[in-house]
């Protein structure tokens, strides 16, 4: 009874495993790839240690309580690796097969340029009437310009 | 029945490894051969523990443990290196 208790924990950790792997090579983007491998080690390696305590608890030496150190230590290591990893990926702008979320400036800090960028215009505007500068084309060109520069920045 | 079992087990998970293997070699972009690293360790202590169970010997776990720590100080080593272009700061 035991034995056949034990063989489907194994098989199940080694199916699992392979499965984990399986999803890997198959996936299409490295956002679902990264979902991947998780399988492979809660499920898999979770299960392949729980029969091996009973393995060896069952064999007369005393209880072994050892290969539950791997698992807490997987348990806990797994999500912060891939955490990691999918940082580090949306900081490379990699390829996704979702769109990505479009991140919007607030409506109160728009606004706000917005006014300053009008009075910059104004003042310059109000400059060259007082200066009579003839030149006045190339520094209509250069206000649009230089708003647009500040919406893309805020 | 253990002995019809853990032939196949290991067969499975020698098939992982290979997998991960390939993805590592292939991986398009840097991440992907990251992520194979850190599925190939995971698929290396299923292997170790299996081979512990076959062999009926416990000494396997403690180099399971090891790689299991390693493989995770490399995995984090070299993402924070992608994030930020530097280990230690």
């Amino acid at each position: 009874m035991l034995d056949y208790f034990l063989s489907f924990l194994i098989l199940t950790g080694a199916i699992f495993t392979f499965i984990g792997s399986l999803g890997l090579v198959r996936l299409k983007d490295f956002y679902t790839r990264l979902h991947g491998p998780t399988k492979a080690t809660t499920l898999g390696v979770g299960s392949l240690l729980i029969a091996s305590v009973i393995f060896f608890s069952t064999r007369g030496t005393g209880v072994s309580l050892h290969e539950l150190l791997i698992t807490l230590f997987l348990f806990i290591t797994a999500p912060v690796s891939a955490h990691m990893l999918a940082k580090a990926a949306l900081h490379l702008n990699l390829d996704s097969l979702a769109k990505m979320p479009v991140e919007k400036a607030p409506e109160e800090k728009v606004k706000k340029v917005k006014k300053e960028v009008e009075e910059k215009t104004d003042e310059i505007q109000t400059d060259e009437k007082a200066a009579h500068v003839s030149s006045e084309e190339p520094a209509k060109e250069s206000t649009p310009q230089n708003s647009n520069e500040k919406l893309a920045d805020s | 029945m253990l002995e019809i079992v853990i032939p196949i087990a290991l067969a499975l998970v020698a098939a992982a490894i290979a997998m991960s293997f390939w993805r590592l070699l292939r991986g398009p972009s840097v991440p992907d051969r990251v992520l194979a690293l850190d599925t190939l360790y995971v698929n290396t202590i299923a292997l170790l523990v299996l081979f512990g169970i076959h062999l009926g010997s416990a000494l396997f776990f403690e180099a399971a443990l090891l790689i299991a720590l390693m493989g995770f100080i490399g995995t984090v080593a070299l993402s924070k290196y992608l994030l930020r272009g530097d280990i230690i700061e």
